[in-house]
């Protein structure tokens, strides 16, 4: 299946398309929970979460027209930044803060991260693996910038500014000293590599999920 | 009176009429059921005048407020009374618009302080037997939302589906969630802010000033003295009508272009287009207005500041509201900015609330909340039936 990235546009998403990391996503929320959703797109796992799990969702989008459309279509977000607007929530305000595809595009996904694991008792981070096997070729082999499903963008028009690998990302949840209670690494077609150690999960997830808390 | 009619004041006439026999509902309060105002005075007897659209359901669960902006009135979706012109928010509200009246039981009253049969300067005093005028006492913003709190005591209404309002209506939106959080389902705060700026009180006072400077205006005694300060009200809505649009949108829709004549005539003539535009509206806002309605709710938005009210932090305002808030900007306001609802979205953030924002690209400045802005309503239809839904109304999947 095609994967799109997290970072187009809204408009360019097909409001059914079901992307498998927000199904996988939305499996690891407990219903009726207060979920913030950063970088909502088109507020496809937003209406997940609330049609199929009664979550009290919340949206930030940093297109101005998907978050007119997500509101539109009932839903509560509104126009934000990661990088900034995080700052006005208090401690502790949700129990999951939602981040799919987007701390790449982040300018400083630490602090946005340590952002999110203040104001969510638990933080769902999905982001596309820089170490899979075949961005690695390309660069090996073909000396050039990967282009994949999930990282299709030009190297010059990308808005992925801080792209890491998922033990890049472990790495990072260390020092930070977040507490990792799930990763689930997805390969290309969507299918959840389970039972394989983290280097294999590193060469062949193409994306990956981590649930975080303090 | 010592002054005759002539065809110039039987408009006039007619809107007088409406202060003391509205063409609308109205409930009476008497004197003691008063209302106690911000500045310690009492307001006893008072009326409040209304206009209601839609049928409100068993449980009164279905009711939407709709607060008017400075120079509004309770005559949203029908022909206004005085004028005969279309209501203010026809293209918002009736059967099948996005505040929808075959759903939505829709309830506008007319503010305290205005002209439309709620109780106001014109009222009469019931201490003197004459027109209250200058010794009508000042009111708030917080004032007109604790009378329509009254209104809908009166209507057996516990809690609003939602409360609505663009500029002053707006405002009123925000004192609503602010006082009445328990009352207030939903809310949408359209093109305001949660204080009225300086430069914002600036203009307010050129037009008060304006008002004053009349001689007609008799020291705020004219309805006594059977005059009216029709010039000094026009040039007060005349600046303000400026605010009202934008600078982009007066050029498109004038820019230098000549009033019926091929050249200037070195005079003070309304050569310009634009200019016989504005002595319109000056003078057709006249008609219909108060002069002294005017100076006490501009008075009231001055005052308007709900961060002050709250230990200076705006946030406070809104702890521990369970109001879900739909906010909605225009680009080219530069009454009420994009910045002053982000500002209000910030505070909302910060106590968690429930909140949306949208900011709608337009070109017609802080007006856009009145005219045909399909995005707006496009927002006010999907928040509004999602609001809906969520508190369990029949039939509220239509439209969504």
């Amino acid at each position: 299946m095609t994967m799109d990235a997290s970072v187009n546009p809204p408009a360019l998403r097909s409001a059914d398309t079901a992307r498998v990391d927000l199904l996988l996503i939305a499996e690891m929320i407990a219903p009726e929970s207060r979920v913030l959703d950063i970088g909502c797109g088109d507020g496809t796992l937003l209406r997940i979460l609330s049609e199929k799990h009664g979550v009290d969702g919340r949206g930030i989008e940093l297109s101005q027209a998907g978050v007119n459309q997500c509101v539109a279509r009932g839903l509560s977000v509104i126009q934000g930044d990661a990088d900034t607007d995080l700052a006005y929530y208090p401690d502790m305000a949700f129990d999951y803060a939602i981040l799919s595809r987007t701390i790449q595009a982040t300018r400083n996904p630490r602090h946005v991260l340590e952002q999110l694991l203040r104001i969510g008792k638990r933080v769902v981070v999905s982001f596309p693996n820089f170490g899979h096997w075949r961005v690695r070729a390309q660069l090996m082999f073909g000396g050039h910038m990967p282009q994949t499903d999930t990282l299709p963008e030009t190297w010059y028009n990308t808005p992925n500014i801080h792209l890491c690998t998922i033990k890049d990302f472990l790495a990072l949840c260390e020092d930070m000293g977040a507490k990792v209670e799930r990763v689930v690494a997805l390969n290309a077609n969507g299918t959840k590599l389970v039972s394989m150690p983290l280097s294999a999960q590193n060469l062949f997830g193409e994306q990956a999920v981590f649930l975080l808390s303090r | 009176m010592n002054e005759t009619p002539g065809a110039d004041s039987f408009a006039e006439l007619k809107r007088r009429q409406q202060v003391t026999d509205p063409h609308s509902e109205v409930v009476h309060f008497p004197a003691s059921e008063g209302l106690p105002l911000d500045s310690g005075a009492v307001l006893a007897p008072f009326s409040v005048a209304y206009q209601t659209y839609g049928t409100l359901n068993a449980d009164k669960s279905n009711l939407v407020l709709v607060c008017h902006a400075l120079t509004g009135d309770q005559h949203v979706a029908n022909p206004h009374p005085v004028t005969g012109k279309p209501g203010w928010w026809e293209t918002m509200v009736g059967p099948g618009k996005p505040i929808d009246t075959d759903r939505y039981f829709v309830l506008c009253p007319n503010v305290i302080g205005g002209c439309m049969g709620s109780t106001g300067p014109s009222s009469l005093n019931p201490v003197t037997g004459r027109p209250y005028g200058p010794d009508f006492p000042v009111i708030t913003l917080r004032d007109m939302v604790r009378a329509q709190a009254r209104l809908l005591d009166h209507l057996g209404v516990e809690q609003a589906l939602s409360v609505i309002g663009g500029s002053m209506g707006g405002m009123q939106v925000l004192e609503w969630a602010a006082t009445y959080k328990d009352r207030v389902f939903s809310a949408i705060p359209i093109a305001c802010a949660a204080r009225h700026s300086s430069q914002n009180i600036a203009f307010h006072e050129v037009g008060r000033q304006a008002v004053m400077a009349d001689p007609d205006w008799c020291g705020g005694h004219y309805l006594e003295e059977g005059k009216n300060p029709r010039k000094g009200l026009a040039v007060a809505r005349m600046a303000a009508h400026i605010t009202y649009l934008s600078d982009r949108a007066l050029h498109t829709k004038f820019g230098r272009n000549l009033q019926d004549r091929e050249q200037v005539t070195f005079g003070f003539d309304a050569d310009f287009q634009v200019e016989s535009y504005l002595r319109h509206q000056g003078m057709s806002f006249v008609d219909r207005f108060d002069a002294n309605s005017y100076l006490y709710i501009t008075r009231a938005m001055d005052y308007f500041d709900l961060a002050a009210d709250h230990g200076g932090v705006l946030a406070n305002a809104f702890a521990g509201t369970k109001t879900r808030f739909c906010l909605i900007s225009f680009t080219s306001d530069w009454l009420f900015p994009t910045e002053e609802s982000r500002e209000i979205v910030h505070a909302l953030n910060a106590v968690a609330a429930n909140v949306s924002f949208v900011e709608i690209e337009s070109n017609k400045g802080h007006d856009a909340f009145l005219l045909h802005e399909p995005e707006l309503f496009d927002t006010v239809r999907g928040f509004l039936s999602a609001a809906a839904r969520r508190r369990g109304l029949d039939g509220a999947n239509a439209g969504s």
